[in-house]
């Protein structure tokens, strides 16, 4: 991990999808299910209680500890990408199938097993570059 | 990640494309599992159907486009051969028998039934049940499998010892089509061992305690794999299935110990594998009440809709409803669904089972369930489960209130049209 004036962080960790894509963080320390959980055609999640109600990934880079709940979550989040409401790009902690194939089937940037902790590093709205081919992560923090 | 010739062979296309297209996506998942190689298997459990709205698109371009897509991730379509080894369809989104009952749209159910002629066509065996296990396909010990469907997969490792991860609809199309599943997980006997411990300190004995300590098991467990000690009781397949169904619902239980009862663990240290065990998490009479109470979504007693049937009833689980509704009434205001795979409804109707319950005002329904299906009966603001399944799925996704209790508080409060349960 190394940090330039204050602003910007660099992890590094391993490459599940390769890629590259940039876009602001949304960030949850809570799983997402798949099946009953988002909302396909808008990249919501639905489950209640959950603190990213109602909020959508489309678009963003999703900082998660991985996915819960039922063996449809692959095809939920494929179906994201061909309604075009998927993350662009993917970090998470927890591997599991679920998670392996969703990012799989997403098809976007991925990676997991970083050298810093992401829920300590990255806030919702910081800009992030997923450099996924090499695993590298850049967090400029949107704020001090 | 090492692969074989033949398997090789599969990815560069010497089975044809669609193989090819299966074999690339198993590479791409194992990669980023960081599995190490491939592991041949010989029975797959998917998802394969086209019957819901969103396939609607994908389905007019034909079904080798939408098993192209969903089942092999591959944009180019391909044609689609025979499965290379045996597969099943797990559930469905509709019961093609009560279709009209269910208020499914007459072109989604066409849909499914042409999708039902293709799939066979291409040797997946049409259970339409999310338990293989009790209409045929029950793996052995040790044997490899690539199912879906998390009741069924706790119930694959842990009652059966046999060995699956929890697949998806695209890993097992092309498990299907290879033979072949990333050798990652549970397929590791290094990775089947308890690591936590359940010690039960109160009665667990019928259907609804076993549904509660499984509903317990996964909040506490999380994704963990629980040994359990202090069962007095010996539970039987239909307790089993409910208790991991619950626990793979409040929590990802894919994999538990019963020393004794379950294959893998002819002792407490044998699930321990020789690993020291953790501190004990005790399931105690305080901690039954407050899951049962957990498990009661609903504060209006007047009942609007009882599901019975999750995971779906064996034959003795139909037999039991049928000697309960005999010669009764259900209440007008109510409706009551019982939920069977086809291949049990058969015998169900040939022993008369489907006559009493229809006779006194219930329907068996098969293929589906209202959870996988979105679909009750128009109106229904209040409803009643035997499975703490369902119990934890449906007023979620049905927005509706839910009581959850013992197959016999279910029926009695059909024909009451009140909750008579217990509130603890």
């Amino acid at each position: 991990m190394t940090e330039t004036k204050a602003r910007t962080i660099t992890l590094h960790g391993r490459t599940v999808v390769g890629g590259k894509a940039s876009a602001t963080a949304l960030v949850t320390t809570q799983t997402i299910s798949g099946w009953g959980g988002i909302n396909e055609r808008d990249g919501s999640v639905i489950e209640l209680h959950h603190e990213l109600n109602g909020q959508s990934f489309a678009g963003k880079v999703l900082v998660f500890p991985g996915a819960k709940g039922s063996s449809g979550w692959s095809a939920y989040f494929h179906m994201c990408r061909l309604n075009g409401t998927a993350p662009a790009a993917m970090i998470f902690t927890r591997m599991t199938t679920k998670i392996a194939l969703g990012a799989v089937v997403t098809r976007v940037p991925t990676v997991t097993d970083l050298d810093g902790d992401p829920f300590e590093l990255i806030e919702t709205g910081d800009l992030v570059e997923v450099d996924a081919d090499t695993g590298k992560v850049t967090i400029t923090k949107s704020r001090d | 990640m090492q692969l074989t010739d033949t398997e090789k062979a599969m990815r560069d296309g010497a089975s044809g494309p669609a193989v090819a297209r299966a074999m690339d996506l198993l590479i791409r998942y194992g990669k980023a599992l960081g599995a190490e190689r491939l592991v041949e298997t010989r029975n797959v459990a998917g998802a394969f159907n086209a019957s819901t709205p969103s396939v609607r698109d994908l389905a007019r371009q034909g079904m080798d486009k939408v098993f192209s897509e969903l089942n092999l991730d591959s944009d180019e379509e391909v044609e689609v051969p025979r499965m290379a080894v045996p597969t099943c369809q797990l559930i469905t989104g509709i019961d093609m028998d009560n279709h009209a009952l269910q208020g499914a749209d007459p072109e989604l159910v066409e849909m499914q039934r042409q999708n039902e002629k293709y799939l066979g066509k291409r040797g997946v065996n049409m259970m339409c049940t999310c338990t293989p296990y009790q209409v045929g396909n029950v793996p052995v010990k040790g044997e490899h499998c690539a199912w879906m469907e998390s009741s069924a997969v706790i119930y694959c490792n842990s009652v059966l010892g046999a060995r699956t991860n929890v697949e998806g609809k695209e890993s097992t199309g092309a498990a299907g089509l290879t033979g072949r599943i990333p050798y990652w997980g549970l397929h590791d006997p290094a990775n089947r061992r308890a690591n936590r411990l359940i010690r039960v300190e109160t009665e667990v004995d019928d259907m609804a305690d076993w549904g509660v300590l499984g509903y317990f098991t996964g909040f506490e467990v999380e994704e963990n794999r629980p040994a359990f000690d202090g069962l007095t009781h010996l539970p039987d397949l239909v307790k089993l299935k409910h208790f991991g169904a619950a626990a793979a619902s409040s929590g990802g239980v894919e994999m538990y110990h019963m020393p004794g009862i379950t294959p893998e663990a002819p002792s407490m240290d044998a699930a321990f594998g020789g690993t020291e065990r953790p501190e004990a998490i005790v399931f105690d009479e305080a901690a039954k009440r407050r899951t049962w109470a957990r498990l009661q979504n609903a504060t209006d007693r007047k009942l609007d809709f009882v599901m019975l049937g999750c995971p779906h009833n064996s034959i003795e689980q139909m037999s039991l409803v049928a000697e309960l509704l005999e010669g009764r009434k259900i209440h007008p205001d109510t409706a009551l669904w019982v939920h069977t795979p086809r291949a049990i409804r058969q015998i169900a109707d040939r022993s008369g089972y489907t006559d009493v319950i229809r006779a006194a005002g219930g329907e068996v329904m098969s293929d589906t369930c209202p959870s996988i299906s979105r679909r009750l009966p128009k109106g229904v603001r209040v409803i009643a489960t035997d499975s703490a399944k369902q119990a934890h799925y449906l007023p979620a996704i049905a927005k509706v209130q839910g009581w959850f209790g013992s197959v016999r508080q279910c029926v009695d409060s059909a024909v009451a049209g009140e909750w008579l349960g217990v509130v603890q």
